[in-house]
């Protein structure tokens, strides 16, 4: 599939401005993208001002490592059609056009499957007995706030919502709309995988870190994983997370690849205990702090190159 | 027949250990991996595929430049910003066809999009159903729908007594597809912070659907404090706890080497796997 030239997400999402976007990114879940992105976020408050925004709106888990206290949130919402039954002519334009396949004719009444609605707005546009107004679902929640001295956005999904694109969008439009604006840094933790919520997570940032495991499943997820930001033309590095653990073929792949590898957080039961309980890395072994400095210099140095 | 899914809601439990160890000891199910877009059940269960399909997920729109009149109209009624300058990003189209409907110049046309493949497949287990779907592509829920609908027809063709699957992370749409139909959902859930936050929203999730919840907490012994804060929670809900695996370089090794667990060592690990695949229902 045709990818997006990064001037064309930059302008989607409303970035490019001063700050460097950082996206946190893996194909598996559970390699360690938030023990990167809230101790990376932590590590970098005392030298400037920073934004972390938690995308991975299934199951976001900044919050629990960072303890915010939010002081705004917004819904999001998807227009969903509501059907006028005594202007309706049931002339069928509506569920023939819906893609979705979520507009019914019963005969007496059209059905509305809302579930299955994208929003798209089709049907009350193209009726024409202006029989189709619409109403705003909500469909998740956008929160603001600060967590130890950070910028925190979070977007949680609504149970039982298919859709986590527009929460995650949402959840970006922070970058460019609030005191976000003045950091210097925005960090983007994204949600797993490799389809529409990661690249809607990790598009437009400057930079991704890709987070993997020296594990096979870490290794192939990663290369799926590659193969969208490269697609989306977005420079990246990796980082391999419970390092001694596995085998070197994620190492040797980075290698033949030429892909830079920015930081290693060695496998250690310690590091596990600690973030089992909710706890930050960088707060109980004060000596990764400068482990996370470096992972940000290393950084820093390829999106200014 | 009864269908069995592998869920975490938090990724990198062990739902994949889980599914694969499960495969060799059952060894009467069709196995299935719902993952569609960071598939790695295949990694251990090496699959020789016997079948290829193409998988037409949606449609994108395209504007023909020459009949195109650049009135701009389609930007405007685009809910989803994948039209600039007369150009449009498929990234972004979501294939609704509101673009086509409105152009007066008939000047879009409505594309089908090859976006993943899938296959049937036999494994030293039985048969498998998985598929890939293709970087940057969508439509996962309806991609997964059709991996769960033929193994329920082979299943039942071939006489077989469980389908066994190993889901995707979170609770969005190809998780709400996974769901739809099984009759117990597996929660591989770990140790931690995380772990029991995001099994709490996959468990409201999962009240939405006829399925039987149990619970195997992975990697129990590396927080034993909140393991038995996970066990008191299922306790709370009425769930059933039937599987505690330790932590155990064996699975480790397992994996590097392509094979379950179970069928690499006795250790602690296998022992406690063995012990899940005996409360199947």
């Amino acid at each position: 599939m045709a990818g997006i030239a990064p001037t064309e997400a930059q302008d989607y999402f409303l970035i490019g401005g001063e700050n460097m976007i950082i996206a946190i990114a893996s194909g598996k879940g559970g390699t360690g993208k938030t023990t990167v992105a809230a101790n990376l976020a932590v590590t970098l408050k005392d030298k400037m001002p920073v934004a972390l925004l938690d995308c991975d709106v299934e199951e976001p888990n900044d919050h629990l490592f960072l303890m915010p206290e939010f002081t705004e949130k917004e819904s999001v919402t998807l227009p969903v059609p509501s059907i006028d039954s005594d202007k309706c002519t049931h002339c069928g334009i509506c569920t023939k056009i819906c893609d979705y396949h979520a507009l019914a004719d019963l005969g007496k009444k059209i059905l509305v499957f809302e579930e299955l609605c994208h929003g798209c707005g089709g049907c009350s546009l193209l009726c024409p007995a202006g029989a189709i107004t619409e109403i705003h679902k909500e469909i998740g929640l956008v929160e603001r706030g600060t967590a130890k001295g950070i910028e925190f956005i979070r977007g949680t999904l609504s149970i039982g919502k298919v859709s986590a694109p527009p929460v995650i969008r949402k959840v970006k439009r922070w970058i460019k709309s609030g005191p976000a604006i003045a950091t210097a840094a925005v960090i983007i933790d994204s949600p797993p995988g490799t389809s529409c919520p990661m690249i809607n997570a990790v598009s437009g940032a400057d930079y991704c870190v890709l987070v993997t495991e020296p594990t096979p499943f870490g290794l192939n997820d990663l290369k799926l994983a590659i193969g969208v930001v490269r697609e989306l033309k977005i420079p990246f590095g990796v980082v391999i997370n419970r390092a001694g653990m596995g085998d070197d073929e994620v190492e040797k792949y980075l290698q033949e690849q030429s892909i830079p590898l920015l930081m290693k957080i060695p496998f250690d039961r310690r590091y596990a205990a600690c973030y089992a309980r909710g706890r930050l890395l960088v707060e109980e072994f004060p000596e990764l702090k400068q482990t996370f400095n470096n992972l940000w210099k290393a950084i820093e140095r390829r999106v200014e190159a | 027949m009864k269908e069995i899914v592998v869920l975490s809601g938090k990724g990198g439990t062990g739902k994949t250990t889980v599914t694969a160890s499960l495969a060799a000891l059952v060894k009467n199910a069709v196995l299935t991996d719902c993952d569609v877009d960071a598939a790695d059940l295949y990694l251990i269960l090496k699959p020789e595929i016997k079948d290829t399909f193409k998988f037409w997920g949606s449609q994108k729109a395209r504007i023909n430049e020459k009949t195109c009149i650049r009135c701009g109209k389609c930007e405007n009624v685009c809910r989803f910003d994948a039209i600039k300058d007369f150009k449009v990003n498929p990234t972004f189209c979501e294939g609704c066809g509101v673009c086509y409907n409105i152009c007066s110049q008939k000047a879009i046309d409505m594309v089908d999009t090859l976006s993943g493949h899938w296959y049937i497949s036999d494994t030293r287990y039985g048969p498998m159903v998985h598929a890939r779907l293709g970087i940057a592509e969508e439509n996962s829920g309806k991609l997964v729908s059709l991996v769960k609908k033929t193994a329920r027809e082979i299943a039942e063709r071939r006489g077989y007594k469980y389908i066994i699957t190993d889901g995707p992370p979170g609770i969005g749409c190809p998780v709400i597809s996974t769901l739809s139909g099984a009759d117990e959902a597996m929660i591989v859930t770990e140790p931690t912070a995380a772990g029991l936050h995001d099994m709490e929203r996959l468990l409201k999730l999962a009240e939405n659907f006829k399925v039987t919840v149990k619970v195997v907490i992975n990697k129990f012994d590396l927080a034993e404090e909140k393991s038995k804060e996970i066990e008191q929670f299922c306790i709370d809900k009425g769930i059933e706890v039937i599987g505690k695996i330790p932590f155990d370089e064996d699975v480790v090794k397992a994996i590097s080497k392509g094979v379950p667990p179970v069928e690499y060592s006795s250790g602690p690990a296998a022992e406690a796997l063995n012990n899940v695949a005996v409360l199947l229902p």
